[in-house]
């Protein structure tokens, strides 16, 4: 056993830990606190997986940008008089059912296929300049449309969010 | 169980992919069954990093190339504009009907 594998398990615990607070707590605020810790487990993934950029990305965006959106949505649509963040579960037993259902097939797919893994493993050091050439050659109207995609949600969200109620005449 | 000792102690892709899977079920249970919309986005959330990790496994191990990164970098754009444009729809549907739950929210004008 060495350091390696150590490590791998403790993100790997980390993440799903931190996962399962999320599904399960019934505090929002507490779920939306574990989700970071989630989010960090699977950055520290990446990082085994040796893909840094990736790695890094995950922290800015998903722990910097979606985290801080997901908190501002749960303070700003619990009530405001008596502060109610409990939040309920709606038909359990059936969900359960299919999940253990679902969660057993995947595994077991993913336990007993045979992947093509490649045989001689390249070291993949400093991939961010490797993404960007990608990027901008074999990738670039993917990147392209991306971006408007980002446009169009930035002003679509700002106009959804402004609109104030009419008041009725 | 002997050999099951050993694999455990040789992290591989099977163990990467077993990860996402487990992470991609608790997401699939957290949509599922939470009636509060924030909560669902959470577990949306939880199913894309499950196809990210994935994506970069199977970019690290099978194809050793870099075209798993770019799709994983694609997924964080789009989960980020996902995330915007839902949160603004949830603030909306807060103000006119006052309540975020999933199963009260039955109409589409008040």
């Amino acid at each position: 056993m060495d350091l390696y594998t150590i490590i791998f398990y403790i993100f790997a615990v980390i993440t799903l830990g931190a996962a399962c607070v999320v599904v399960f707590s019934r505090n929002i605020v507490r779920a939306a606190f574990a989700l970071l810790f989630a989010f960090f487990g699977v950055a520290g993934i990446y990082v085994f997986l040796l893909a840094d950029f990736i790695a890094i990305t995950q922290l800015l965006i998903y722990v910097g940008g979606i985290l801080v959106l997901i908190l501002f949505g749960v303070m700003l649509t619990s009530h405001q008089i008596h502060v109610d963040t409990k939040t309920g579960t709606v038909q359990t037993l059936p969900a359960v059912m299919i999940v253990a259902a679902l969660a057993g097939t995947l595994i077991g797919i993913f336990w007993s296929t045979d992947w093509n893994v490649s045989p001689q493993l390249k070291v993949m050091d400093k991939t961010a300049p490797q993404i960007g050439e990608l990027l901008l050659t074999k990738y670039l109207l993917p990147f392209e449309l991306a971006s408007v995609v980002l446009l169009v949600a930035l002003i679509g969200a700002a106009m959804i969010a402004r609109r104030e109620k009419k008041p009725k005449d | 169980m002997q050999e099951f000792i050993i694999w455990l102690q040789h992290p591989g892709l099977t163990h990467f992919l077993i990860l996402s899977g487990l992470l991609f079920s608790l997401g699939l249970f957290a949509i599922l069954t939470r009636r509060n919309t924030i909560m669902v986005l959470m577990g949306i959330e939880l199913v894309l990093n499950a196809a990210n990790i994935n994506f970069v496994a199977f970019s690290r191990y099978v194809t050793t190339t870099l075209d798993g990164h770019v799709v994983a970098v694609f997924v964080i754009i789009l989960a980020a504009a996902e995330a915007a444009i839902l949160l603004a729809i949830v603030l909306n549907i807060y103000q006119n009907f006052n309540t975020v739950n999933v199963d009260e929210i039955s109409q589409l004008k008040d």
